[in-house]
């Protein structure tokens, strides 16, 4: 390890890295229950990205109508193509109703019904009584939920004391050598030092890799951070093959409009004018989840049919809504159509496309939280002291494709889980053992080989390089020669990244090394996403192959888990899907034909 | 004895120029505020003459194609940019505002750069906001009841009372209003600012919250509240249309109505 580092050593009980919903959840919850916990985050806690969701949080409250949280199950699991866990998605579904209502006790300020409730509105392939009807789930604050959320959440940390450490970037998990995770160093941008924090348990809450493309409703510090770590620690990641485009990002800029607008009646609309959605989802219509909206929105387009100079885009319209519900439920996209499309909303049709908005694979779990790997043939066999939540993990609920305001209860639920599990299972103070040194000095040696490096290629154009294979190879229709042609590549990019080049050397608020250590966690994820896509030879929710267009359950059915090898060899594994339930209370969903 | 000058570690030197614009047809000089806590220098303003057309319409898209193209060194926050997580605000044109939703077409001429007014700066534009945290902090900003809520329901809370929190819930603790308001300059260490006092007025109104006279007792202090003389830079910068200086007037009423 070179000597200029010197490392400040801290112990806690929980580590948590990453500060959105789930992680402050976690946080203070874990804080609540009397565990010495510290929340690691590169950025403000209010500035993470949950703060963008928009649309809401689904929970069967039943205040818009009958609603049962087995019928919100069942879309889940419909919506996920039968690779969502059954168990996981039974119990996301169930507490979706405390969680929600912890949320308002918290004092999130939800929009209100006539009698005072929580508001709900539709959203994507949400029914009632197992597919029949609509259902208005999706409890919403106007159209700044998660931003309403996690402002709570935040302020709930503040109450509780839980313990911040803001803007740390956290550079590795530090494992020793029985493949048990002791802690996590991190890097203080403010002041360029060094720590490394022991911990019973550290819980990765990173968030998710849409950065890993040109274009995505994600926000720049969405990098796959707790993603890279695992997979330099050598854990796998799971079903990275899935991607979200999500059927409305504004055309250019790629900023969210959320599915809420088609929630409250808007609709979308091709060259000549056709609301093409009846076409492809005869019930549904524009509510069908959002993979098959982005496949019809792509066919459209690709059919000659958009709209534009260039015939590459669709139009969503909420003109017909009137200012009156446009200024009540959607001021935020109003907002944002105005600013970065130039469009006034009550008289104009918003240009949209499909764009990058979420990934259903990452880091393993059980539904405690608790990160899982495939070893001596089990594969829910338990990483001790390893947890992770949010977009960072796949537990999987969402399965192959998740839906809409099923994010921010995920967020919730297994954040509040896994605080749960950790008051059930970790001693406050319990003694810890000192950390492996080799493990230490490889990080830190990595970390300066970084922060000194000085080949030929920048950050920028690696990142560009990346960002438009995974656009161009890895999209909405995916096929095994372009899928092949983009794996080889993307392996010429990782390679070049052996040659990057560093201009800034400093410790203090170096954002050039941010973000080459950034692009080193989007390039691991990147990688077995599109190795990934390119094993899986059938198409399911958000995986459409088109010389592999039906879906094989036979061959199929199941998790995909991806290892980066030392030598940027990407290996496969396997872990089945759970078909199975956690109560008696609700019986499994059997696969069938996936109609909306 | 009274100093009439700046300090001189905070005089602005001049920096260096990246032309970067050879045959553009939208050519445009983007000065940032630059400073080094590694060096000792004084700040400077670096020059980057770039071409419009080979980067996206903000501010931001600016400062990200001159940290990609010109000079990784260029040290700023941002994150979602759309307006919503607050991270890129600074000083552009000589207004506070958000990077990322301010079109560079919108400001004459050359477009100048610099971190929040009045803060410590930790890097070029990035201001230390550990203050400003603290004092949001300080208003204690969460639900505050006696009255336990149903064990299995919400609170219900009418339309009305809801649409109370409107124009005040929405901030995004940005920091635009509080650095550009005269008297938080003079007294943040005490004045709570704009921000914070808005987000006071957000739990005072809240139909839920039954603190209303604890924090008023909190704000009842020649400072934290009294500071404001209605200069209204606050609601003027405010990049997402909020109204912290009527927030403010409106605690002040309170403050009155129950001493009446």
């Amino acid at each position: 390890m070179p000597a200029e580092y010197q490392l400040i050593e801290h112990q806690y009980d929980v580590i948590v890295v990453g500060a959105g919903g789930a992680g402050l959840r976690a946080t203070f919850g874990m804080a609540a229950e009397g565990l010495a916990t510290a929340c690691i985050t590169k950025v403000f806690p209010t500035r993470s990205h949950t703060v963008a969701a928009q649309g809401g949080m689904s929970a069967a409250l039943g205040n818009m109508g009958p609603d049962d949280w087995r019928w919100h199950m069942y879309d889940t699991v419909k919506g996920s193509d039968w690779l969502g866990d059954q168990d996981a998605i039974e119990y996301m579904c169930r507490e979706a109703i405390p969680a929600v209502i912890e949320l308002e006790h918290y004092g999130v300020p939800f929009s209100r019904t006539e009698t005072g409730e929580i508001y709900q509105r539709p959203f994507g392939g949400m029914t009632t009584n197992y597919g029949e009807g609509t259902a208005q789930r999706t409890c919403a604050a106007a159209d700044r939920t998660g931003h309403a959320i996690l402002h709570t959440l935040y302020q709930q940390s503040l109450k509780h004391n839980a313990e911040f450490l803001i803007e740390y970037f956290a550079v590795d998990l530090v494992m020793d050598a029985d493949g048990v995770c002791r802690g996590v160093i991190a890097w203080n941008l403010e002041d360029g030092s060094m720590h490394i924090f022991r911990a019973q348990t550290v819980v990765l809450a990173t968030g998710g890799y849409g950065r890993s493309y040109f274009s995505c409703t994600s926000a720049h510090t969405c990098t796959g951070d707790g993603n890279g770590m695992a997979l330099r620690a050598g854990l796998p990641l799971q079903d990275m093959e899935f991607t979200q485009f999500h059927p409305t990002g504004i055309y250019g800029a790629g900023c969210l409009i959320t599915e809420g607008v088609r929630g409250e009646g808007g609709y979308l609309t091709n060259a000549d004018g056709e609301r093409f959605m009846e076409r492809y989802a005869p019930n549904a219509k524009d509510l069908a989840s959002r993979d098959v909206v982005s496949r019809s929105m792509t066919i459209e387009i690709n059919e000659g049919r958009g709209v534009g100079d260039h015939k590459d885009h669709i139009f969503l319209h909420l003109e017909h809504l009137g200012p009156e519900v446009i200024n009540e439920r959607l001021p935020g996209i109003a907002e944002s159509a105005e600013i970065f499309a130039g469009v006034d909303v009550t008289k104009q049709p918003i240009p949209v496309l499909p764009t990058v908005h979420y990934n259903m694979g990452g880091v393993p779990t059980n539904y405690h939280g608790e990160v899982v790997t495939l070893r001596d043939g089990n594969p829910d066999s338990v990483v001790p002291g390893l947890m992770s939540i949010g977009e960072a993990a796949c537990v999987s609920v969402h399965g192959a494709n998740r839906l809409g305001s099923n994010s921010l209860l995920d967020l919730v639920v297994f954040g509040r889980a896994a605080a749960k599990r950790c008051a059930a299972t970790l001693t406050p103070g319990a003694t810890q053992p000192s950390v492996d040194r080799n493990a230490v000095d490889k990080i830190i040696s990595r970390f300066d080989a970084l922060r000194y490096a000085d080949g030929s290629e920048s950050t920028a154009k690696l990142r560009d390089d990346m960002q438009r294979i995974m656009q161009t190879h890895a999209a909405v229709f995916r096929t095994g020669d372009v899928l092949e042609e983009g794996k080889a590549k993307l392996r010429e990019v990782y390679a070049a990244f052996q040659h990057v080049k560093v201009s800034d050397r400093s410790m203090r608020w170096n954002t050039d090394l941010v973000e080459t250590l950034e692009l080193a966690n989007l390039l691991g994820s990147a990688m077995v996403s599109i190795d990934a896509a390119a094993n899986r030879t059938e198409s399911r929710g958000a995986h459409a192959r088109e010389d592999f267009p039906d879906r094989d359950d036979e061959n199929w059915m199941k998790h995909t888990l991806t290892w980066i090898e030392d030598d940027g060899k990407v290996k496969f594994d396997y872990r089945p899907v759970h078909l199975y339930t956690l109560s008696d209370d609700v019986e499994v969903v059997p696969p069938k034909k996936r109609v909306y | 004895m009274a100093q009439f000058t700046l300090p001189k570690n905070s005089k602005i030197g001049v920096g260096k120029t990246y032309d970067h614009a050879a045959g553009a047809k939208r050519a445009r000089t983007i000065s940032i505020y630059r400073w080094d806590p590694d060096t000792g220098e004084n700040p400077r303003i670096d020059k980057y003459i770039i071409d419009l057309d080979k980067c996206g319409p903000m501010v931001l898209d600016a400062i990200i194609y001159i940290k990609n193209e010109i000079d990784p060194t260029v040290a700023f926050r941002r994150s979602c940019r759309e307006g919503i997580c607050g991270s890129c605000a600074m000083n552009i044109g000589g207004t506070n505002t958000l990077a990322c939703t301010t079109a560079t077409e919108s400001i004459k001429g050359d477009v100048k750069i610099y971190p929040l007014p009045h803060m410590q700066v930790s890097k070029d534009l990035v201001p230390d906001l550990t203050h400003f945290y603290a004092q949001y902090a300080s208003i204690k900003p969460w639900l505050q009841s006696e009255t336990q809520p149903p064990p299995d329901k919400e609170r219900l809370q009418s339309k009305e009372d809801r649409e109370k929190l409107d124009g005040l819930y929405e901030c995004i603790l940005c920091a635009c209003c509080s650095t550009s308001c005269p008297s938080y300059w003079w007294n943040s260490d005490r004045y709570l600012g704009p921000a914070a006092l808005l987000q006071a007025h957000r739990w005072l109104v809240d139909s839920r919250d039954e603190a209303t006279g604890e924090r008023l007792d909190n704000l009842e202090d020649p400072f934290r509240l009294y500071r404001c003389h209605t200069i209204m830079n606050c609601t003027r910068t405010c990049p997402k249309g909020l109204n912290p200086a009527k927030a403010i007037a409106e605690i002040k009423q309170m403050m009155v109505a129950r001493n009446l």
